[in-house]
């Protein structure tokens, strides 16, 4: 155990747990847009795993990490708008949607590496880290905090700007209005579904992003790429009480009990048959949070019905 | 707006309006000046919710011309009847909770620092409107917040933030207390005096009577009379209103009053949010007589009808009893075997399945028992007969016994609860808002009803925000104020400017 609590392997422990938190975040905040908005998309994990092989396909091919956050960004962009016909245009049952959603993102995803590249191999170049001037150089901490890719800055930069978006613009007040009583947004000339379409294409976008975050950080794709983090990611939802700063609480004390799970494998702290058991604790984790925290604050009035003007 | 002088603010000339198999407007004409109290008057199914969603356009008319200024207009959207000075109070809220007064005001309104909202100037012009029409609220605070008179205050800012000049109230008075519609209406005369044209929709006869400048009858669909209230009284316009004579006050003949048959003694119970909802009640209710709660909603009557229905736990100490069997979170098969029937507030949530037939719905509680059932299977040819005696004797208006509950009206519905809570014979009976949302039809047969329970001798305990109706069918109302009973009263001696006192919680009333 006290090779754990050296302050190199804290602080490793630490930028390991940001890097992870990494797609959660992207992915959790933009599902928090889309259910302030009244719209619950359980899908995110497809469209994570659908963005994750565009974009690794893209780098694969054109070694251009620019290109491939773009493609994957894009694949976001177009499921929402296939999501936001689903659930907005044909008002379909959203658990339902989403898991429907979900399964095609699973199944494409795998079809698609199979038919195109086959065998795993890594792209030439992962996401690179970026250091912050004089910032990355404070000792132990600098590495820790400004030693992450431009995924990661952007990510926790989302924070306040969806934060802003939600609390400060017109927009943001439309969208949490839809959300509680869209009855009382229509009546005022706000279109319910014009607003819900955005914000499901954002909340999809940034799904796309998250799923590219996690294939460029690992530089290599494979069938379940993201092993049911898109579903977790809308649980930090509800853990973070639809608030950004929340979401990213969530997101960072999942990524940290991850980093500090496998760092806990590698110094053998936990025994190797144990391994997999252990690997468990961030589930286990939010389902005590979960529990803990249900019904403290309550969700969005609207959250996953259909709205009809009658 | 510009305004012509000649030309009414609004003229709706035949407008006609159908819906598979319902013809819900039939050439209606409806003319509004500039500085008038124009009174809607109409029962569920008139019209009048059509005939007002067209005007707002939510509904587009199949037949008809509405001219705003004089100026013919297609009215396509709510944004584009907003845009032309008309103004929407719904009956339900159309308010965001979460969001604070001035966030509600300005939804769906351009903000001066677009793509950011200006909180400052919506509050400096909310402030404003406030004061010129004696709205007092705060900008700041969120709708959750405030009580339902201040809610209604941030609708009509609402609407005339957006410039409205022509106000359309969708019975805005059902929630507010007697003094609160008062302070209402006042504010309904300084903004007819402003100018501004006002359609009210209600079916409270003595509110029209008080407010109306003009009023235009609806009956299933059509305009059946236009009047002022110099040239009709409340009962005319009940009989414009149902079409055939209606009386608003039900015969009550002397009964013997017997043995208490509910006793609640310091009663205290939670709300779901866990919050003092009942505080230390004490009520009894005798066999024959018909007990009237009133009060303001959301003063523990919802809970107190849930106690004593034995569905909802009540503090330690606290005493329920039916004919003398505990109450208290017994649950609803021990209540109703002590002889209980039980009309709930909310009729399609706790009195009936909407998914479920007419009969299924009639023997909902008895369909175990031997009559309706033998071995597990039901006996359908019993259960058929049962209920078409129950629908019959009752006036259920329904296409069959088949027919899915959810279809029927809401006074209809209402009819088929209380067939099923009055088939079993009940000894103690308790009501709660028994007519909302009820026709008058309806409601004067659910009246006579609890009225003919009484007369055998049963103990009717009715909940309801409806002063008129508790005036008319109660021997002694009591009036609930935060959880406590502020006073009780006899009918007979009872007033309303008493009993809305009670309701405000200002004093205490005299025993009766």
């Amino acid at each position: 155990m006290s090779e754990f609590f050296t302050i190199s392997v804290l602080f490793a422990t630490l930028a390991a747990g940001i890097r992870l938190a990494t797609p959660y975040l992207l992915a959790g905040l933009g599902e928090t847009i889309g259910q302030r908005s009244g719209v619950l998309n359980l899908g995110v994990d497809g469209v994570m795993q659908l963005s994750a092989f565009f974009a690794y396909w893209t780098a694969l091919r054109t070694d251009n990490l620019w290109l491939a956050a773009l493609v994957g960004l894009g694949v976001g962009v177009v499921m929402g708008v296939v999501y936001g016909v689903m659930t907005v245009q044909f008002k379909a049952e959203q658990g339902i949607s989403g898991i429907g959603i979900f399964l095609f993102g699973l199944g494409f995803s795998d079809l698609m590496f199979q038919r195109k590249v086959g065998t795993p191999t890594f792209v030439p170049h992962k996401l690179p880290t970026v250091d912050i001037p004089l910032l990355s150089d404070i000792p132990n901490l600098g590495p820790a905090l400004f030693s992450h890719s431009l995924l990661t800055y952007m990510a926790f930069l989302m924070v306040p700007l969806v934060s802003l978006l939600l609390s400060r613009t017109t927009f943001g007040t439309n969208i949490r209005a839809v959300g509680e009583n869209p009855e009382a947004a229509d009546s005022l000339g706000v279109s319910v579904a014009r607003v819900r379409y955005t914000s499901i294409i954002i909340g999809n976008a940034m799904a796309g992003v998250a799923g590219t975050a996690l294939v460029l950080d690992l530089g290599i794709f494979q069938p379940n790429l993201t092993q049911g983090l898109g579903f977790i990611a809308v649980a930090l939802v509800y853990f973070g009480a639809w608030r950004a700063p929340g979401v990213m609480v969530g997101a960072l004390l999942y990524g940290l009990v991850q980093a500090t799970v496998v760092s806990w494998k590698a110094l053998e702290i936990i025994p190797r048959s144990w391994s997999d058991i252990a690997s468990s604790a961030p589930a286990v984790l939010t389902i005590v949070a979960l529990v803990v925290l249900a019904g403290r604050i309550s969700p969005p009035a609207a959250l996953a019905k259909p709205f009809d003007r009658h | 707006m510009a305004q012509d002088d000649d030309s009414p603010m609004l003229e709706m000339r035949g407008i006609t309006k159908r819906f598979p198999g319902v013809l819900a407007n039939d050439s209606i004409d409806l003319t509004v000046r500039s500085g008038e109290v124009h009174t809607l008057l109409g029962e569920n199914g008139a019209g009048k919710s059509t005939l007002m969603k067209i005007l707002f356009g939510l509904y587009q008319p199949d037949e008809g011309d509405i001219r705003l200024n004089g100026e013919s207009v297609k009215i396509v959207s709510p944004s584009f009847a907003i845009e032309h000075g008309i103004g929407m109070i719904h009956q339900h809220f159309m308010l965001v909770p979460t969001l604070t007064v001035a966030e509600n005001v300005a939804l769906g309104t351009r903000s001066t620092r677009w793509p950011l909202t200006d909180p400052a100037v919506v509050s400096e012009r909310v402030s404003e409107i406030s004061e010129r029409f004696g709205l007092a609220i705060d900008p700041s605070v969120e709708v959750w917040k405030l009580a339902v008179g201040e809610r209604q205050r941030v609708e009509i800012i609402k609407a005339l933030y957006r410039e409205a000049k022509l106000l359309v109230l969708d019975e805005p008075t059902a929630v507010l207390t007697p003094q609160e519609v008062d302070e209402f209406f006042e504010i309904l005369s300084g903004m007819r005096d402003s100018g501004h044209g006002l359609i009210f929709i209600s079916h409270k006869l003595r509110e029209v009577v008080a407010i109306s400048d003009e009023i235009t009858v609806l009956r299933n669909g059509r305009v059946t009379g236009h009047t002022t209230p110099g040239e009709s009284d409340r009962h005319q316009l009940a009989e414009l209103m149902v079409g055939r004579e209606v009386s608003l006050a039900p015969d009550r003949p002397p009964v013997d009053v017997g043995e208490p048959r509910l006793v609640i003694k310091g009663l205290s119970a939670t709300s779901d949010r866990g919050t003092l909802a009942i505080d230390n009640l004490n009520l009894e209710v005798r066999a024959g007589e018909v007990v009237g709660i009133a009060g303001v909603s959301g003063n523990g009557q919802r809970e107190l009808a849930e106690v004593v229905a034995g569905l909802r736990p009540a503090k330690q100490g606290s005493v329920v009893q039916i004919n003398g069997v505990d109450a208290v979170g017994a649950g609803a098969r021990t209540t109703r075997q002590a002889g209980l029937a039980y009309v709930p507030e909310e009729r399609m949530r706790d009195g009936a399945i909407g998914e479920f037939t007419v009969s299924e719905n009639l023997v909902l509680i008895d369909h175990g028992s031997k009559q309706f059932s033998s071995r597990g299977l039901l006996r359908f040819a019993e259960i058929k007969r049962h209920c078409r005696q129950l629908v019959d004797q009752f006036k259920v208006k329904t296409p069959g016994l088949d027919t899915s509950t959810s279809t029927l009206s809401g006074g209809n519905i209402q009819k088929l609860i209380l067939a099923r809570e009055l088939a079993s014979g009940p000894t103690v009976l308790l009501a709660a808002q028994p007519t909302r949302g009820v026709d008058i039809g309806a409601a004067e047969y659910i009246h006579q009803q609890i009225i003919a329970q009484r007369n055998l001798g049963t103990a009717a305990l009715v909940i309801s925000e409806d002063l008129d109706e508790l005036l008319a069918i109660s021997d002694r109302i009591a009036v609930m104020f935060e959880g406590r009973i502020m006073g009780i009263v006899a009918a007979e001696i009872a007033t309303r400017e008493g009993l809305g006192l009670m309701m405000a919680g200002v004093a205490e009333g005299s025993p009766a």
